[in-house]
């Protein structure tokens, strides 16, 4: 090993010795240090580095300081302790150790500018203070290469010293400090002792006294080097550092090469070159073996040959080659455009849908209109967990260049989720309903179209002071008839809206109808358990009095009343003071009566008692003053009852069903089925081929008995129960009233063509009632000439719509 | 004798439908191999029409597919490609145990591969059902050239993903079939008609790789998608090469791309250079002069002359927006993403250029006296040429898609863009919001009528001022005037008084006009129809309900971005105002 280092050291040697020139230094001392170089290699063969060299001579220039300065150390030993305020240069030097800034160097070079011969002069003080002191001082400086004038000038000074004092010390060059002989160990090991450790002769090294922080204090103040003293942890010795020291620091702060005088950028010197030196560094001549071809070799290269020619082994190009060939290859895969060759397809195919294309909202420069402002924003977090009720997937964001926009943090996220879904998610063909809501509406003639009709609130006739529970006209329409609960029963003028005439009764009206025959001038009050045939002595003289004579001949008959009839009711003359009130005639029943009814004729008429059982239908002839049961046995609780206009048909309502009967033939002739919980009204077409019943469960059924038993159609204009159902004589229409307090007015026009079903159009929504107790309009009746309106209602007050 | 009795589930919906485990039975797969095939064969579960009869009577949701499916695959070669894979994973693993790496090396050498191209035909049995679902895969694609290398994700696929993609960009541009563009949030969208096909595809912006956690995204399964979807779009791009006389793979006439060599080794390199690839066209097989454009014949047909009245107007438009661009020179700036601009650009016709020191494949210089447009996206510039506009990148877009040049005043460096509007909007659908800038855009008097707006209010502004500066002079002329004024007033209405006392007396008023009220009218019309609602059938009636209140749904969304607009444009034309006014 020896042998081969040591041309290399040679160089190395060549090269201090260049640096040297680049420092000015004198030739002489070159020379003698390359001597010593020499002897140092020969004494130590371990140290091959250059850094070990450089150490060495550290080791030698510190010596040599030492000694210059120990000759001084007699003038003034005591120098260190005496201090000066230093605040500022402390600061600056901390400054200067963090930010490096450099005017603040410049101020500090400054200085110690100032200060120069001072610091020299301390230097070597301290270093002539104490051995042990300029010891550690070297220690800390290991890194360092000395070579700055200022020692250069003491080496030349002391030169002579140098040579005698060489190895006093350490005679190694890479010794460590072993003042204190504890080895690396932690220092906090000896926290407990009065003592750090122990020096080379296995003495204590005693803990130097720390002062108390008001000491500290006090020496910050005033000694002018404290910022530049640093404690040593071999010793517990305060030392100061040189200004070759802080320079080297500082250097080292700043990154450069610690050496002040190291050019970075010197020439280049190659040691290793790949030229070819002239004369060999080797004397003997190369062996023979380096010139003959090794057979080993040879071997080797013929199995490769061999393994390439067989293949076994591929060249780099034919392995590209093969890798190009195991990539797809792509060619015409189809002839033509859309063509298709016979090939086998997936059963069904659904081809997946394509993604919705992105609106306004997903730009990246959107309407401002599309940002989502706090509420929006509050409505999207609080849908965190429930995603999929967004309206959007994702926050409209705005950008106002192109440069900004960053990646959307979910792409692959989305990209991934459309892989899921075509894969996994099950498809199915749904039909999607591409239709105009419009066109599920019937379509019907305008209104307009289909006039006259009452669309206008004429008339309200006001008097009652209860609900008006049922309306009435006679025959001319030129009166109106009203039963209400505060028992009366009132007569109007219609065109002018005055009360003629106000009856008064023992109970609540319930039902008023006025005779249909026009020679007679009669009308029919149910009120409690009684009927009233009222003569109510309107309209024209000749007939109220021929009503009278008529009425008082008392028919005689010899049929005997059977038991039942008799139980069920009493014809009765009226008192004197019933009488007087117009009362001609008074039949006493034995359940309350709801309802009454006349014929066509205007000679029978029918009375409805519910609670009657199966005598809860009457039919009362007012020419013969007889009653008679035309049911034997009760098919429920029965709510309504009506004569055909023509023919001799009696319509019975039940809760559910509606019965018709022939009278003539006492059968029954059909049962309409409604569909319905509970009827309330019904009313049927002048025509007699039509019925109109009104429920209470909101609906009104139209039935054509030439059809079929269930309704033609079934109308929900109303929202709540359905009250009052009337046709108008001779115009189209029919209207129905309820207790949402509307009275809806429809074009019902019934055709004498068989073929022909009828045409129904709600025409006009009419609401102008109060509501009182939940109850909307009880009444409904329509003028028998014109096409005006008359609806009753719980407010008490009657009102007359016209045209 | 009694017939036997049916079992159940053996004819109709029972029979049709094989849940996913009965299928791995039938298949012998395993979960995973069974993923990957039904990826690459494009076999999805149906929704059976009645769940609970095609489950056989089990309640519970299930993956069905259609049993003729399952045989569909029972017959396929790739199965036995999968078994292959497990076994030489199998021999792979073993070997890698006993470290036999003479025989590792081997197995990895010949390892099994699986060729799609007949599965390509089969999925797609003609070019244009191929195209119809081109949309994933491109997106796919763009998405995945832009990876990093990934576990899971073989080492080739992303680099083949960047090819294809690129190859398939020329085509678009040597077919001028690029026909929308879109910048939203996600990144850039594109249309593009290839035989009467709308393709849309999506290229994400800048630097969409993330790393993704694994149960959010598994990359298995799309590097299995993008396996498949390499191939298919290799042949498209074979067969839209073909029908462009071009030559396929890719030969770039003018310039000769650097060693490939080096684009493996840095991506920034390869991105720059597969920007630098757009800006050159490719050599043709034959020069053949363009094909003249079919004019639409004149038929005299008597269904819907309109129709084709538009379409031949559509046509035009389209014939115009393919050389939208033709004899405009742009440049851009180092700041403006290239890729997207450089397509667009060359797409219709233009010539484009960037800083030939910051990336390859630039053709002028920007000191050149001809560029017509310099693209930036910076608020200003030091150094500026008169001789060209200095736009955002986003006119380039909007032009596009107003399939005309746009004024580019509103677009100039540093101004506050316009809103960037979706051409995706279908024009046809009603109750939808329209932006007024998007209406502007098939009508501009509506956006002059604003600005006129503006102006007035501007110049009210003005007035205020001026007034404001001659003060107390003003205000009192004006009070006397008022006194003035209301004198007059008093007089007019005393002899306005005197004249009224006298009328009724003597005179016969005139009769009126009957005029009807629109709104009455109106009225009426609804309270009609909202009778006739009730008409209804009650089998409509629960769709009528929901699609009466969807309706009303989208109309108050519409009336709430109107209102938004509304009080966004009132702030800031007070702003404006302040402004001036602090001024």
């Amino acid at each position: 090993m020896g042998k081969l280092e040591k041309p290399q050291k040679r160089k190395l040697d060549k090269t201090t010795v260049k640096e040297r020139d680049l420092n000015n230094i004198e030739d002489t001392e070159d020379s003698e240090e390359e001597d010593f170089f020499k002897d140092q290699i020969k004494e130590d063969d371990s140290s091959d580095s250059e850094a070990d060299i450089d150490e060495s001579e550290i080791d030698e220039s510190d010596n040599e300081n030492y000694e210059s300065s120990e000759e001084e150390s007699e003038e003034n030993p005591d120098d260190v302790s005496s201090a000066e305020g230093s605040e500022n240069e402390e600061d600056d030097e901390q400054d200067e150790l963090s930010d490096n800034k450099e005017d603040e160097t410049s101020e500090e070079e400054a200085q110690i500018g100032d200060k120069h011969e001072g610091t020299k002069q301390d230097k070597n003080k301290y270093k002539s203070k104490d051995k042990a002191q300029v010891e550690k001082h070297k220690a800390k400086t290991e890194v360092k290469v000395q070579t700055s004038e200022a020692i250069s000038d003491k080496i030349e000074g002391s030169k002579s010293l140098v040579t005698t004092n060489e190895y006093e010390d350490h005679d190694t060059s890479d010794e460590e400090d072993i003042r204190n002989t504890t080895g690396n160990i932690p220092k906090n090991w000896y926290d407990e002792y009065k003592h750090l450790g122990y020096d080379w002769d296995g003495n204590k090294i005693i803990k130097p006294e720390t002062g108390d922080h008001l000491d500290e204090f006090l020496k910050r103040m005033e000694d002018p080097d404290f910022w530049r003293t640093v404690k040593d942890p071999q010793t517990g010795q305060n030392v100061i550092l040189s200004d070759e020291d802080i320079n080297l620091i500082k250097r080292i702060k700043a990154q450069k090469i610690p050496d002040v005088s190291f050019d970075e950028y010197a020439p280049w010197i190659e040691w290793f070159t790949s030229e070819v030196e002239k004369m060999p560094i080797r004397s003997f001549p190369e062996h023979k073996r380096s010139f003959l071809p090794s057979r080993t070799e040879a071997k080797k290269v013929s199995k490769l040959v061999h393994a390439l020619k067989m293949g076994w082994i591929k060249t780099r190009e034919e392995r590209e080659k093969l890798r190009a060939k195991k990539e797809p290859q792509f060619y015409m895969l189809w002839s033509t455009d859309d063509q298709a060759e016979d090939m086998r397809r997936i059963h069904k195919h659904i081809s997946a849908p394509k993604r919705l294309l992105p609106g306004h909202a997903e730009s990246y420069n959107p309407p401002p209109e599309y940002i989502f402002d706090a509420k929006e924003m509050k409505d999207w977090n609080k849908q965190k967990n429930t995603p999929w009720k967004r309206k959007l997937h994702f926050v409209p964001q705005k950008y106002e260049s192109l440069r900004r926009v960053p990646a959307y943090p979910r792409y692959i996220k989305e990209r991934f989720l459309r892989c899921l879904d075509l894969y996994l998610c099950p498809r199915a063909i749904k039909m999607k309903l591409s239709i105009e809501p419009e066109s599920l509406v019937p379509k019907l003639p305008s209104p307009r179209d289909l006039q006259p009709f009452p669309n206008t609130l004429a008339i309200e006739y006001k008097g009652h002071t209860d609900m008006v529970r049922s309306i009435s006209t006679d025959k001319t329409g030129q009166y109106l008839l009203s039963g209400s609960d505060d028992c009366t029963v009132k007569i109007w003028e219609v065109n002018t809206g005055r009360c003629l005439k106000t009856i008064q009764t023992d109970s609540v009206v319930r039902c008023v109808e006025w005779c249909p025959n026009a020679a007679l001038s009669l009308i029919l009050v149910a009120t409690g358990n009684d009927v009233l045939i009222i003569n109510p002595g309107v309209g024209d003289f000749l007939v109220t009095g021929k009503t009278d004579d008529v009425l008082k001949e008392v028919p005689q008959s010899d049929v005997v009343v059977s038991e039942r009839v008799k139980t069920t009711v009493q014809w009765c003359e009226p008192e004197e003071k019933l009488y007087e009130r117009g009362v001609r005639m008074h039949l006493k029943h034995f359940k309350m009566v709801t309802q009454v009814t006349w014929h066509g004729k205007g000679d029978y008429f029918g009375c409805v008692m519910p609670d009657g059982q199966s005598r809860s239908v009457l039919i009362s002839q007012i020419s013969k003053r007889k009653s008679q049961l035309p049911f034997a046995k009760s098919k429920g609780l029965v709510q309504s009852i009506l004569f055909h206009p023509t023919k001799p048909f009696l319509f019975v309502a039940t809760q559910r069903h509606v019965r018709i009967y022939d009278l003539i033939k006492q059968a029954q002739v059909k049962k309409l089925l409604t569909n319905s919980k509970w009827i309330s009204t019904m009313a049927i077409h002048p025509g007699g081929d039509n019925l109109l019943v009104g429920t209470y469960d909101r609906k009104m059924l139209w039935f054509d008995l030439d059809l079929s038993t269930k309704p033609y159609q079934t109308l929900r204009l109303h929202g709540t129960a359905v009250r009052g159902v009337a046709f108008h004589k001779r115009y189209p229409l029919f209207a129905s009233g309820s207790d949402d307090r509307n009275l809806i007015i429809s074009h019902g026009m019934v055709y004498n063509d068989l073929l022909q079903n009828p045409l129904i159009v709600p025409l006009k929504r009419l609401q102008d009632h109060q509501a009182f107790n939940d109850f909307g309009i009880f009444g409904v009746h329509f003028h028998p000439l014109q096409p005006w309106v008359f609806s009753s209602g719980a407010d008490s007050t009657i009102k007359l719509y016209s045209n | 004798m009694v017939a036997k009795r049916k079992k159940k589930y053996t004819v109709g919906e029972g029979a049709q439908f094989m849940t996913r485990k009965a299928a791995l039975k039938k298949l012998q797969l395993s979960l995973n191999d069974f993923r990957r095939l039904c990826i690459l064969k494009g076999i999805y579960p149906r929704e059976p029409r009645n769940r609970k009869r095609a489950q056989k009577g089990h309640t519970g949701i299930k993956t069905l597919y259609y049993v003729k499916d399952i045989q569909f695959l029972l017959h396929e070669p790739i199965i036995w490609k999968l078994r292959d894979y497990k076994i030489f994973n199998r021999k792979v693993g073993r070997a890698k145990a006993l470290k036999d790496f003479e025989n590792l090396r081997r197995y990895l050498n010949n390892h099994p591969t699986l060729k799609l191209d007949n599965i390509v035909k089969e999925r797609y049995p003609t070019f244009v059902d191929a195209l119809r679902d081109l949309d994933d895969c491109l997106t796919l694609c763009f998405l995945f050239s832009t990876f990093p290398s990934l576990p899971h994700i073989p080492r080739d696929q992303s680099a083949l993903c960047r090819r294809l993609t690129m190859e398939f960009l020329h085509a678009v541009i040597e077919a001028k079939a690029l026909r929308k563009v879109f910048i939203s949030i996600k990144g850039y969208y594109y249309q593009a008609e290839i035989k009467g096909e709308m393709v849309t595809w999506i290229v994400p912006h800048h630097f969409s790789f993330e790393p993704q956690q694994k149960s959010e995204v598994d990359f298995k399964i799309m590097s299995t998608f993008v396996e498949f979807y390499i191939v298919m779009l290799g042949f498209i791009n074979f067969r839209l090469y073909h029908g462009l006389n071009l030559y396929y793979p890719p030969k770039f006439s003018s310039v000769s791309i650097s060693e490939t060599e080096k684009s493996l080794v840095d991506e920034e390199i390869f991105v720059s250079e597969r920007v630098c690839a757009l800006n050159f066209p490719l050599s043709k097989t034959s020069e053949v002069a363009e094909e003249e454009e079919i004019e639409i014949d004149n038929f005299n047909s008597e269904e819907n002359p309109e129709k084709i009245e538009e379409a031949k107007r559509e046509a035009e438009k389209i014939k115009k927006l393919k050389t939208l661009f033709k004899g405009l020179k742009f440049y851009l700036n180092r700041e403006v993403p290239r890729e997207p601009l450089v397509f667009i650009i060359r797409c219709f016709g233009g010539e484009v250029s960037w800083d030939k020191t910051l990336f390859v494949g630039a053709t002028f210089d920007e000191n050149d006296e001809s560029i017509t447009h310099h693209i930036v996206d910076r608020p200003s510039m030091p150094k500026q040429y008169i001789s060209r506009y200095y736009i955002q990148p986003q006119w380039v877009f909007d032009c596009v898609n107003a399939r005309d040049l746009l004024p580019v005043s509103k677009y100039f460096m540093g101004e506050v863009l316009p809103p960037h509007l979706s051409p995706f909007i279908d024009k046809e659908r009603d109750q939808q919001y329209i932006p007024p800038e998007e209406r502007a855009l098939y009508d501009p008097s509506i956006l002059e009528q604003q600005y006129n707006k503006d102006a007035e209010m501007e110049e009210e502004g003005k007035e205020d001022d001026s007034e404001d500066d001659n003060g107390e002079e003003e205000d009192e002329d004006v009070e006397e005037d008022k006194q003035d004024s209301t004198m007059e007033e008093v007089e007019a209405e005393v002899i306005e008084d005197n004249t009224n006392k006298k009328k009724p007396k003597l005179s016969v008023t005139t009769g009126e006009v009957y005029k009807e009220v629109p709104w009455k009218k109106d009225q009426q019309d609804r309270q009609a129809f909202k009778l006739r609602e009730k008409l209804v059938k009650n089998k409509h009636k629960k769709l009528y309900k929901s699609m009466m209140e969807g309706r009303k749904e989208r109309a108050k969304e519409i009336w709430l971005l109107r209102k938004k607009r509304r009080l966004h444009d009132e702030k800031q034309a007070e702003e404006k105002k302040t402004k001036k006014k602090q001024k």
